[in-house]
């Protein structure tokens, strides 16, 4: 089961909402990936407009769990009034926290980000951090509170999969108790079951799903995939070796001569 | 008095925030709201008087990834 902040729940795949081609292939996608929660956003509403009714209603009917982001947030300050207009909006202490660098590698601006949680956490909120995989970026965080990390693959909707694995093992090994969700940069359902396998706890991602050709179908992958590489994770796998090792038994192949025979002819 | 509203300049005669939502349509509406870069709960918006140059931002619910 994946933990978030002492709740659990049996998906590990966490489905963002956005860029769907229509509303009803966000409900079929949501509904085949089997996630029990889905990242939300909130943005300015025009005069007498109801853009924001109508999604709410949508999300309301998925019956699912709702985690708000801070998407665009440049500054602690911006997250900060963002994440307390969220939690206003969708009643929930969650908050997936980002403050982004620049536009080119929507890059999470980490010292923002820090300054942020820490006050989020003293607020009462529980703090989902997309992050890097910067251990001492991940050692203020888990020290600020959070018990969640969302570290990124590789950049946002760049589809790229794990750019730096050796990081995301090293951050792993590193925070045994934290929950440690891939978050971002993932494009193929084997990349998320890539970073299943290495023993993260969840995989949260939207583009590649949103974008896919056939969304849905799509969704039912990456649920097949991050369930495999979870399974494969927990089942132990074997250590990578340099040179062939047999897997049909040596002895008794037909045709084979000892050491001791070839010593006699 | 001119006001920034979501970015755009506005003009209102509304004294407080909760006056303001009520003359865009929001009353009712799902949203949440800050001024000058600081949230405001919907319980406040009544105490919050509005000034000359004040942004003022109101957000609803939206797609996000």
């Amino acid at each position: 089961m994946l933990t978030l902040y002492g709740e659990r729940f049996a998906s590990r795949l966490l489905l963002g909402t956005a860029q769907y081609p229509s509303p009803a292939i966000l409900r079929q996608a949501v509904e085949a990936s089997s996630a029990e929660i889905v990242t939300v956003s909130l943005r300015r509403e025009a005069a007498r407009a109801r853009a924001g009714q109508g999604f709410w209603e949508l999300i309301e009917q998925l019956g699912v769990r709702v985690l708000p982001n801070t998407a665009g947030c440049r500054t602690a300050k911006e997250a900060v009034a963002t994440a307390e207009m969220a939690r206003e909006l969708f009643g929930t202490p969650w908050i997936k926290l980002e403050v982004i660098a620049n536009d080119d590698t929507l890059q999470p601006e980490v010292f923002g980000l820090v300054e942020a949680a820490a006050i989020l956490i003293g607020q009462g909120f529980q703090v989902l951090p997309y992050t890097t995989e910067d251990l001492s970026v991940a050692e203020r965080l888990v020290g600020a509170g959070c018990t969640v990390l969302m570290p990124w693959a590789a950049p946002i909707g760049s589809a790229r999969g794990l750019i730096n694995r050796e990081g995301l093992k090293t951050l792993r090994a590193y925070f045994p108790d934290t929950t440690l969700i891939v978050d971002a940069g993932i494009g193929a359902p084997s990349q998320a079951a890539e970073a299943m396998e290495l023993g993260y706890d969840a995989v949260l991602l939207n583009t590649a799903i949103a974008k896919a050709g056939d969304p849905v179908k799509m969704a039912a992958a990456f649920a097949r995939a991050v369930e495999a590489g979870r399974l494969g994770f927990e089942a132990g796998l074997i250590e990578p070796r340099d040179m062939a090792s047999p897997s049909t038994p040596v002895a008794g192949t037909p045709f084979s001569r000892s050491i001791a025979s070839l010593d006699r002819s | 008095m001119q006001i920034l509203l979501n970015g755009e300049p506005v003009a209102t005669d509304a004294r407080d925030l909760d006056e303001l939502c009520a003359k865009l349509g929001f009353a009712e509406a799902k949203v949440a709201t800050a001024v000058n870069g600081s949230f405001v709960a919907a319980a406040k918006r009544g105490l919050t008087p509005l000034a000359p140059e004040d942004e003022v931002e109101i957000v609803s619910p939206r797609q996000g990834g």
